[in-house]
């Protein structure tokens, strides 16, 4: 599954004043209307002083576990809300030597995963791999991969709304001055306010947690289910939010709780059914409509940990029966 | 079955070819240049460049080419490209006072110094469909920037364009009727909106960063807006201008700028009925919009807006969303709210399956009981 290097990384692109002085003699030198990409663009597309800026950012955001450092982020060439957060801190952190994977919705089939992680081989060269285990870094867009992380992993999340207070009080200086003060009771007012009406929580996804005893995190839109991932996690996991320009970070083994009542403690979604493929009782599940007479499948969300179930199942040694590619392959066969 | 609905691969190479397919689209009709577009549909080019942040021409005809016509898509490819662009430093501080107008209105008085030229301008004709544009091939009559009422003080330049002006502002100023602006530190760097993320309160020179790359509609809404009475401004025009101004660059190694180029801009600058207060007399505050190329709805729109957001600043009452800088600042980026407002065509299967699992549980609770836990669940 492991991809290799296709691309030798793009060369720096150099222009200065002394060579031309025109604006579009600069635009030039730098090819920007000529040749297509990966041929003219910096390794990882952002400058190096761009990238350096946002690891900054980074920094201080492992630094104070949950909280939001803004940072200038720049417009990448997917649109606003397709991940530029997320894409920004990869093409930050990421190195020649990375081994980069990429989801969407737990798998990596997904359309957007496809051309995100098109463009970081096209940009970067460097190998990509579906497989979590293999990854040194996994950007993803509302799921965590069920098998357990390690440690030297990182986690990089796209995020729609950084803020887990914004739908309950819309003014961001009111809401960075609740995170200042340390006052959740919004929150918890929610939440009870959930309880007495509905009997439980409503929140399904982007279930807000606590870092670290200290900040209100929005874990990004991820089920609730996959909250107890975050607790304790050997990785670490990076939060980026492009149009909203905040990262923030939860650091390797940190206390993430999620926000409940000693008497209503948190609980997680689970399913009647399990995976028609590979038989997982224990995943997150993607429901399929199969017929118009309400036909109904159950299919783990995450397509890598399925496949590897279903390779550990049948022989270990003769490779891993590409049952889901061949499907899909017959799929798009028939039209 | 269900795989073919993940896409994949195949799937976005097909797609993309079927989008190249109808960019082109019939191949009997010829390409269209990016000579053609950057001439002849010059606007659109300016827009792009205003909204994309990037003066660059035959880039912003590319975007739009690319883009088969769509301003926003094209706005979104050459912030895209500029994000890729190095940061080589600051320019010096345009001088529109020096800027070569080929058009400049006052609606405040009759005669101003150096005249009003009409210019090119949609204002005064009539919006008929000139069916002698239908198949082209003739060449325009030619014309010339005259002033409509030639004031003391005009110097026309080498080719026929006005010299310095003195600006309506800077009449209204001497006098002591208008608002002075502060003037420019020396040295440190410019607030860079491209280089320091959004945060409000945002001083003035961020918000009018932000204004300028501001979407034209959503401004034009709220200029409309205020002027409605949803937080009036009672804007007057002091004066609209458009043509070159030179760029100066001050390189390090020359310890001095030196003139990098030429780019063209529209101003607009407003004055605005004050009452007083906030320890300030009676007089006229500013407003002020500045665009890349010739953009005199947008330049109009941000003097508009720029003067309501400083409500606040001067003690008025906050009646509108044109003078909440919250709403107007967070909003106005049309690459930032296309992209979000888009994005919900993404897949959202796990999300909707929480949101799935969750209402057949409340459901089933529903059921169970008989009906609602509460009567009143109305407002959920």
């Amino acid at each position: 599954m492991r991809q290799q290097r296709k691309n030798k990384p793009a060369e720096i692109p150099t222009a200065s004043l002394e060579e031309g002085g025109s604006i579009d003699r600069i635009l030039k030198s730098q090819n920007l209307s000529a040749k297509g990409p990966g041929e003219e663009y910096n390794f990882a597309y952002l400058d190096e002083d761009t990238k350096r800026e946002i690891r900054r950012a980074l920094l201080k955001a492992v630094a104070i576990p949950g909280y939001q450092v803004p940072f200038a982020g720049r417009e990448m060439p997917m649109p606003y809300g397709w991940g530029t957060g997320g894409i920004q801190v990869s093409a930050s952190i990421i190195g020649k030597d990375d081994v980069f994977k990429v989801i969407d919705q737990g798998s990596d089939d997904t359309t957007n995963a496809v051309s995100i992680r098109a463009f970081f081989e096209t940009l970067t060269g460097v190998a990509t791999t579906t497989e979590t285990a293999e990854a040194t870094i996994i950007q993803t867009r509302h799921r965590i991969p069920e098998t357990p992380l390690a440690e030297g992993q990182i986690m990089v999340y796209q995020v729609p709304l950084p803020e887990a207070m914004r739908q309950l009080e819309p003014s961001e200086p009111e809401t960075r001055s609740l995170h200042a003060l340390f006052e959740y009771g919004l929150m918890y007012l929610k939440l009870y306010e959930d309880i007495t009406k509905h009997k439980e929580i409503t929140i399904s996804y982007d279930y807000p947690v606590l870092v670290a005893d200290r900040y209100a995190m929005s874990p990004s839109p991820i089920p609730r289910f996959d909250n107890p991932k975050l607790n304790d996690s050997k990785a670490l996991h990076l939060f980026g939010a492009g149009r909203e320009r905040r990262v923030y970070a939860i650091p390797p083994h940190t206390r993430v709780k999620s926000f409940d009542f000693n008497d209503h403690p948190f609980r997680v979604q689970g399913w009647e059914n399990s995976c028609a493929i590979c038989g997982a009782t224990d995943s997150y599940l993607d429901e399929i409509v199969q017929d118009d007479r309400g036909g109904r499948m159950f299919v783990c969300s995450d397509s890598d940990h399925c496949q590897r179930r279903l390779r550990l199942a049948s022989q270990p040694e003769a490779g891993p029966p590409e049952r889901l590619a061949s499907l899909g392959q017959e799929a798009q066969d028939r039209g | 079955m269900y795989v073919a609905v993940k896409g994949g691969q195949k799937a976005i190479t097909e797609a993309h070819k079927l989008l190249e397919e109808t960019r082109r689209g019939d191949l009997s009709v010829p390409e269209i240049s990016l000579a053609q577009i950057q001439n002849q549909m010059g606007l659109a080019v300016d827009r792009v460049q205003a909204e994309g942040s990037l003066y660059a021409p035959k880039l912003a005809a590319l975007a739009t080419k690319q883009a088969k016509g769509d301003l926003v898509e094209a706005i979104f490819l050459l912030r895209a490209a500029r994000a890729s662009l190095k940061r080589f430093g600051y320019s010096e501080p345009i001088e529109t006072a020096s800027m070569r107008a080929r058009r400049r209105v006052s609606g405040t008085f009759k005669d101003i110094p150096g005249g009003q030229i009409l210019g090119p301008t949609f204002d005064y004709t009539h919006r008929l469909l000139k069916r002698s544009l239908m198949d082209g091939g003739q060449a325009p009559p030619g014309g010339a920037p005259i002033p409509i009422a030639k004031g003391p003080g005009a110097q026309p330049g080498a080719d026929g364009l006005g010299g310095e002006l003195l600006g309506v502002a800077t009449i209204l100023e001497r006098e002591g009727i208008l608002e002075t602006v502060g003037t420019a530190p020396e040295d440190g760097e410019p607030f860079d909106l491209t280089r320091q993320p959004l945060e409000v309160p945002l001083a003035r020179p961020g918000r009018l960063q932000a204004l300028a790359r501001a979407d034209e509609g959503f401004l034009l809404a709220l200029a409309y807006s205020s002027q409605r009475g949803f937080g009036s401004v009672h804007p007057f025009v002091a004066e609209l201008k458009l043509g070159p101004v030179e760029l100066g660059f001050r390189a390090p190694e020359l310890g001095m700028p030196i003139t990098v180029g030429e780019i063209e801009v529209t101003e607009c600058q407003t004055a605005n009925q004050f009452k007083g207060g906030a320890g300030k007399p009676p007089m006229f505050t500013r407003g002020y919009g500045l665009t890349f190329g010739h953009n005199e709805r947008k330049a109009l729109s941000m003097a508009i807006v720029d003067r309501a957001l400083r409500a606040g600043e001067l003690g008025e009452a906050i009646k509108g969303p044109a003078q909440n800088p919250e709403f107007v600042l967070y909003h106005g980026d049309n690459v930032e709210a296309s992209g979000f407002v888009s994005h919900i065509k993404l897949p959202h299967y796990v999300d909707f399956q929480a949101e799935l699992s969750m209402l057949r549980a409340m459901r089933k609770k529903f059921n169970g009981s008989g009906g609602p836990p509460e009567p009143d669940d109305k407002d959920e």
